[in-house]
């Protein structure tokens, strides 16, 4: 290989990162809204499999992504009839999502195990800027659903802080009794918030299973649906945030693969162990979440006032 | 003519357990300003949240300017051209005030240009001599400044008839005149404005007419000439309520509470108390006088032992009590009536029973040893609550089931059981009914004349000129005066609690 190792580390910390962005994208959507949602596992889960199996079926891999958002959305939707419509404790819906996701993913896939993925993602260089010295490398030679993540960030980042619909949405996610008195259907705003979060947390899922590790293993998120509620708080509920967060994590995750590989041009990686390298990434979540809730309990700000808290109009 | 701008029929909602509007009717003409007077839990608040569509009605109709309407959602409501300012404002802090204006529109366009919506909003502000600055964050404002900002939404909204839910709880003396100034500039140009208060003398100032709810029902609409405040308080009440209050004259020498220098933190980290001197002496009821948020909730806990003392010191009877256990000031006598009878003052769902030794329980008459002797207890709760006339279907039941009244009765009996030498009372009459308001204040008026030291924490004013010996004015932590009860001037206590020294609003009065 011709590239230097750090393009390399950077570029797979994009890939690794990928599936991390997308989950963390849909959440930052709906607890924007108000609504915590800790299912984001087990709709990354089912979102894989569903993918999977849907390219299988019909040996094209976009199929495959719209038939994990529709998973993701549906897994999504659960938790919304239970957190919005009947007020339950958002945590353990959540938790409870996750479980079921990772049960159901587990039945669906069962068969297929082991068999390849007929129609992965590939990468495609985008013409004159993969050619830009390492930026190229880095970020413009990936498969199309790296690119679609970019694309997403931006929209998100304009559609939260720039449109109507976006204030309106950090309304129902800060004072929904004061976004209710204006007008805003605060509802309508936490369902469909809830289900793009699905929606995004499933394509994260088919990332895994059509382009990262095109192959369907059972649990292959790994804990990933975790981090990326986590990178949620280190993002600040920020999609470009996020976006950094997203590599940083992707980086230290896929560290722990490319670690042997790398032994022989680095040697002083060789003594490290690489189970340690392999817990790597969730240490790091955990420090993060310490020093970043410490941060905001300080500053108060971020968090959105009225998250994991249901609406109800008419109570007294 | 005038016109009618809402007419409201016969309106009936009902709660779980509770009617809380009964066949009400309600009209507002144009230009005026109405009152809707009531006691708490008279269905005031309930009957406006149906006009503003928040609350669906059971029964009845709505006319908005002839026009027959049902709301089933505030949305409705407003694109009706109504407008309400709740009691808890309803903005988002973290937003810019263009920001909470903005939210919600349904005008055209995908992206908000923040810059020219700010530009509007401070030209049409000024057109109503609302002063409020667009920029700003709302978790910067004063109250006082929220409201407006709340009052401008609706009007920016096109509201013609705006609903405020008592709103000059939260104000000063002051700041209340400058609203009603505003809104009667509103009325001028034809708008109409309903205001919810329990405040007779507020009414009787700046309203035009005046509809009386008690219990769910409309007791009777009065025109401000026609009618005085003994009437609108019977209307109220339902039987004649009595006047103030004969303090008899006591030697009062032993200085029993003493606060030095005290200083404590809020629940925020912030300073809640700066340096705080103040003493009681025996047979003396010090009113603590602020707008609410001050201060005062941390300084009765401060006295309680329930909030960390940061600065000074605590004294009680001549001895420092500073950083003691909650256990050692209760021993010394301290006796705390809290702000929230049933978070920090009772637990709801234990019996009357439970609640009245959960001070006492380490006391010979509560058991022996590790063991509670359930049957003397049970005796004493029972004369406690015969005494205090606590009106409940049996010992055994929890006391959430209770009236807010019977809670504060049952809480004062546990508190004055105990002989206590101070006593602290936060909001003691908040949200009750006159009969329980008599039963707080007499017997806060009998531990007086029994020689115990008071500190009474209040916003209501008229109860603090009828009951205190002398009243100390709190603003942002500071004591900005303490005044006799021969010299109290409702102006100079009003100047105290917007923040002026005593020295400074003393000087005011005399020169206005």
């Amino acid at each position: 290989m011709s590239d230097p190792l750090i393009v390399i580390l950077f570029a797979t910390a994009v890939t690794a990162g990928t599936p991390l962005l997308y989950a963390a994208l849909g959440e930052i959507f709906t607890e924007r809204s108000g609504v915590l949602n800790l299912g984001v596992e087990g709709m990354m889960l089912v979102g894989a499999v569903v993918g999977y199996i849907a390219t299988l079926q019909s040996q094209n891999h976009w199929i495959g992504v719209f038939a994990a958002m529709a998973a993701g959305g549906l897994m999504a939707l659960i938790h919304a009839v239970l957190s919005i419509t009947l007020r339950a404790n958002q945590v353990v819906s959540g938790l409870a999502l996750t479980i079921f996701g990772t049960g159901l993913s587990s039945y669906m896939g069962k068969s297929f195990v082991g068999q390849p993925v007929p129609d992965q993602f590939k990468p495609i260089d985008i013409p004159v800027l993969s050619q830009l010295p390492y930026i190229g490398k880095i970020f413009f030679s990936h498969d199309a659903l790296v690119y679609l993540s970019f694309v997403i960030v931006a929209a998100a980042w304009v559609f939260i802080f720039y449109t109507r619909w976006g204030l309106n949405l950090r309304a129902v996610g800060e004072n929904p009794a004061a976004a209710d008195s204006m007008g805003i259907p605060v509802y309508l705003t936490r369902y469909s918030s809830v289900i793009i979060g699905g929606v995004l947390a499933g394509v994260g899922g088919a990332y895994l299973s059509l382009a990262y590790a095109p192959s369907w293993i059972e649990h292959m998120t790994a804990g990933r649906g975790w981090i990326a509620v986590a990178l949620v708080i280190f993002a600040v509920w920020h999609p470009g945030k996020a976006l950094v967060g997203s590599y940083i994590f992707g980086g230290v995750d896929s560290l722990g693969f490319r670690i042997q590989a790398l032994g022989e041009k680095a040697s002083f990686l060789k003594d490290i162990s690489p189970f340690f390298l392999q817990m790597f990434p969730y240490i790091l979540t955990m420090i993060v979440l310490i020093l970043i809730t410490a941060e905001t309990k300080k500053r108060r700000v971020g968090t959105p006032a009225s998250l994991g808290i249901p609406y109800d109009r008419e109570e007294r | 003519m005038e016109t009618m701008l809402v007419k409201m029929v016969s309106i009936t909602k009902k709660f779980p357990g509770v009617i809380a509007n009964r066949n009400v009717d309600f009209e507002l003409k144009a230009g005026q300003i109405h009152a809707l007077l009531g006691e708490n839990g008279a269905g005031k608040s309930t009957l406006m949240s149906v006009l503003t569509g928040l609350y669906m009605p059971d029964d009845g109709e709505i006319h908005i300017k002839g026009r027959k309407v049902s709301f089933t959602s505030p949305r409705d409501a407003i694109s009706a051209g109504i407008g309400m300012v709740h009691q808890h404002f309803r903005l988002v802090n973290s937003f810019s005030v263009a920001e909470n204006i903005v939210m919600g529109s349904s005008s055209e366009g995908f992206l908000i240009d923040m810059h020219e919506a700010e530009k509007k909003l401070a030209a049409f502000s000024e057109d109503y001599g609302l002063n409020v600055i667009p920029k700003a964050k709302v978790w910067q404002l004063s109250v006082g400044e929220q409201q407006r900002v709340e009052i401008v939404k609706m009007l920016y909204r096109g509201a013609e008839i705006l609903v405020l839910d008592e709103p000059t709880a939260v104000l000063t003396p002051q700041e209340s005149r400058e609203l009603f100034a505003t809104l009667r500039r509103m009325t001028d140009r034809g708008k109409g404005v309903i205001v919810i208060t329990h405040k007779l003398q507020e009414v009787m100032e700046n309203a035009d007419r005046i509809t009386v709810l008690r219990d769910g029902q409309s007791v009777a609409t009065f025109n401000v000439r026609d009618t005085n405040p003994k009437e609108l308080a019977q209307a109220m009440v339902g039987r004649d309520i009595t006047g103030s209050y004969e303090l008899p004259e006591i030697t009062k020498c032993e200085t029993i509470l003493q606060l030095k220098n005290l200083s404590a933190y809020g629940d925020r980290g912030q300073i809640a108390l700066k340096e705080i001197n103040l003493a009681v002496r025996r047979g003396e009821i010090v009113g603590l006088a602020g707008v609410a948020g001050n201060g005062q909730k941390e300084l009765a806990e401060v006295i309680a032992g329930l909030r960390e003392v940061a600065g000074g010191k605590l004294h009680f009877l001549g001895k420092d009590y500073t950083g003691k256990s909650v256990r050692q000031i209760v021993d010394a006598g301290v006796s705390l009536i809290p702000e929230d009878r049933l978070g920090t003052g009772l637990v709801g769902s234990l019996d009357a029973v439970s609640n009245s030794i959960l001070k006492n329980y380490r006391l010979k008459d509560a058991g022996r040893g590790w063991f509670i002797n359930w049957r003397s207890v049970r005796k004493c709760t029972d004369k406690l609550v015969k005494d205090y006339d606590v009106k409940l279907t049996r010992l055994e039941a929890p006391v959430k089931l209770l009236s807010g009244g019977n809670l504060q009765k049952l809480l004062l009996a546990r508190e004055m059981s105990n002989n206590p030498e101070i006593i602290v009372a936060v909001y003691p009459a908040r949200g009750l009914d006159i009969g329980a308001i008599e039963t707080v204040r007499n017997t806060l008026l009998k531990q007086r004349e029994q020689g115990k030291a008071i500190v009474l924490i209040s916003e209501e004013l008229e109860e603090l000129f009828a009951l205190s010996d002398r009243i100390a004015v709190i603003h942002e932590g500071e004591i900005m005066g303490t005044v006799d009860r021969d010299c109290l001037d409702l102006n100079e206590i009003g100047m105290m609690m917007a923040g002026e020294r005593k020295e400074l609003a003393n000087g005011r009065v005399a020169s206005s």
